[in-house]
């Protein structure tokens, strides 16, 4: 697979405070990837590092086959930064053509760009008006449009729905499907994880400027949580049930643990009853991608 | 090339949408009107309905070239306004606000974005000068038949003084706050502009300490000795040896000071250049 993004070590300090300690990840081509942390994560910074806005204090990178900052590299990538702020006393299709003039597009090809995106945004209506007059919402989607102009082979997105309603949100999550099935790749800053899950191929956690946890959805798609109410539960009992599944854990009168696929679960509860336990409760559901998320950051994790 | 058009475009459209064009021109008509007015009577009054000797005639003269040259000197105060108020915001706001970030994530390399916005700004700069000046220099003509000498060269120079001062601006606003950025650039105009005036009563007075003191300032910031070799160029001889005068030049600003002024505005924006490139943002 051909990487869009390959980094290592980058890593940036702000004075005193390590914004990114370690940044090493690939994405490969035509991936949606889900960049996902708490607050203050360093997120934003990683993400401005790989567009060239910040430069690294160290490590190295390189996006789109170019190293960081490169002028050229630009021609293929989009972005729509998290504060969307724009040129105010521009009207939304000013505001666009300029943006296509400086990716060096022009005449009636970025005309015809313009109007087909100001239609997949749902801003043709406000398209003359001054974006003095949007509200954050329309900002954020004609922003998006502003990152699409040019076909992007890569488009960074840093919360794109942070300002959406739920049919803004709705319109986002289908702009970043139909990139992927252009064959464009995603990088995606988000908090929220229920969007992430339909739209992201992989997604990487990061905790305080490390990258902690990368894996595909795929993967994910698999793990089965399950969760059992027993009676006299000893240590031998929950070695045992370790022959089903990993994580075993047992915690205020529960038993959990994770299995990857549904057949375990018939035999588990016939190798149980076997063992003469009896079972009060046995629940099993896919894990939701936010269970996944409090258990890589731990509860401990506060923003900071 | 075309991309640096294409920001200075962005840019005189920014200064047309902040209605900074507006103001200018409103403003700036209206000053015009004010001082075609006020020469108009001041001429009808002294010089047309009381004829007199020719001693009195070359006072006259000296008189009217008084009332132009204040009129220059007036407009020369309001290009510098404009010089360092129109970009004072240009880089710093865009910074603090995220404006920049879709522009420096283009494929265009950051030194032409602020290319581009010092050519906007440069242009506007130009045109404002050439409107107030020549409106200055019409209006003279037309109702005393008055005039200016070496007028092209003088207004090159004050134009060299509001891109020196232009220039400044646009460097501080890649470091600095607008505000920070407004006090500095200002502040080194009012540093030349004292040091200017001790320049000349070091003359006047022969006191080669005060002299110096003014040289330094003027090399720390070359701008009030452009205004004073503009001054200088256009004023007739007669009105040259008036002490004292906002205009007066005891001491002509030479043409070392003149390579040193465009040496300096070509290294505040090769800084700029170097700085805006390497800052994060
Ligand atoms: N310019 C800066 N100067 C100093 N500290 C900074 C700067 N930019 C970011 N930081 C710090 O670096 C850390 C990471 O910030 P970053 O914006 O990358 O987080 P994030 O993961 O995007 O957070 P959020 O989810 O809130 O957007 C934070 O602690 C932040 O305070
Ligand atoms: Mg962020």
């Amino acid at each position: 697979m051909n990487l869009v993004i390959e980094s290592a070590g980058l890593r940036k300090v702000f004075g005193a405070k390590v914004a990114v300690d370690d940044l090493t990840l690939t994405v490969g081509q035509g991936e949606v990837f889900g960049f996902l942390g708490p607050n203050g994560a360093g997120k934003t910074t990683s993400m401005k590092m790989l567009l060239g806005l910040v430069a690294p204090t160290a490590g190295a990178g390189r996006v789109l086959g170019a190293p960081l900052g490169d002028v050229q590299a630009r021609a293929k990538m989009g972005f729509l930064p998290e504060h969307f702020r724009f040129q105010d006393w521009l009207t939304g299709r000013e505001f666009l053509r300029f943006h296509g003039r400086l990716y060096g597009l022009g005449g009636g090809a970025l005309t015809g760009r313009i109007e087909q995106l100001l239609e997949r945004v749902d801003l043709l209506d406000a398209a003359d008006r001054s974006l003095r007059g949007y509200s954050k919402g329309m900002l954020q989607r004609i922003g998006l449009a502003q990152a699409l102009l040019n076909r992007p082979a890569l488009v960074f997105l840093d919360e794109p729905t942070s300002g959406l309603d739920p049919l803004g949100r709705l319109l986002v999550r289908d702009i970043i499907i139909e990139l992927r099935e252009q064959g464009a790749s995603v990088f995606l800053n988000s908090h929220l994880l229920s969007e992430v899950e339909v739209t992201c191929d992989r997604v990487a956690f990061v905790k305080r400027g490390c990258v902690v946890r990368e894996m595909a959805l795929a993967e994910q798609a698999g793990d089965i949580a399950v969760e059992l109410k027993l009676g006299n539960v000893d240590a031998a009992l929950l070695g045992g049930l370790a022959q089903f599944g990993r994580d075993v854990r047992q915690m205020n009168g529960l038993v959990r643990l994770t299995v990857s696929t549904e057949a375990a679960l018939p035999d588990m509860a016939r190798w149980l009853v076997a063992q003469g336990v009896s079972i009060y409760r046995l629940a099993a559901d896919h894990k939701s991608l936010e269970a996944l998320f409090l258990e890589v950051m731990g509860e401990d994790e506060r923003p900071g | 090339m075309m991309e640096i058009l294409t920001v200075a475009h962005l840019t005189l459209h920014e200064i047309k949408g902040r209605k900074v064009a507006l103001a200018a021109l409103i403003l700036g008509v209206a000053f015009l009107l004010v001082y075609g007015a006020g020469f108009y009577f001041v001429y009808q009054d002294v010089f047309v309905n009381s004829p007199g000797s020719a001693l009195r005639r070359a006072q006259q003269s000296a008189g009217l070239s008084f009332l132009v040259m204040a009129g220059l000197y007036a407009v020369n105060f309001l290009m510098v306004m404009m010089a360092v108020l129109m970009p004072v915001d240009t880089l710093a706001g865009d910074i603090r606000s995220g404006v920049i970030q879709t522009l420096v994530t283009k494929p265009v390399r950051r030194a032409s974005i602020v290319l581009g916005k010092w050519l906007g700004f440069w242009v506007v700069l130009a045109l404002y000068l050439a409107m107030m000046a020549g409106g200055i220099l019409l209006i003279v003509r037309v109702i005393a038949g008055f005039e200016v000498q070496n007028a092209p060269a003088g207004l090159a120079l004050m134009l060299l003084e509001g891109t020196l001062l232009m220039t400044l601006s646009i460097l501080g606003g890649t470091r600095l706050s607008t505000l920070a950025n407004g006090v500095m650039v200002f502040g080194l105009y009012g540093l030349a502009f004292i040091g200017g005036w001790l320049e000349q009563a070091g003359v006047l007075l022969d006191n080669a300490t005060t002299r110096n003191i003014g040289v330094i300032a003027s090399l720390i910031m070359p701008s009030e000795a452009l205004w004073q070799l503009a001054s200088y160029v256009m004023q007739p001889a007669l009105l040259r040896d008036m002490p004292a005068t906002p205009f007066s030049v005891a001491s002509v600003p030479s043409t070392a000071m003149l390579a040193w002024a465009l040496v300096y505005t070509l290294g505040a924006l090769l800084l700029a250049l170097r700085q805006f490139s390497k800052r994060d943002l």
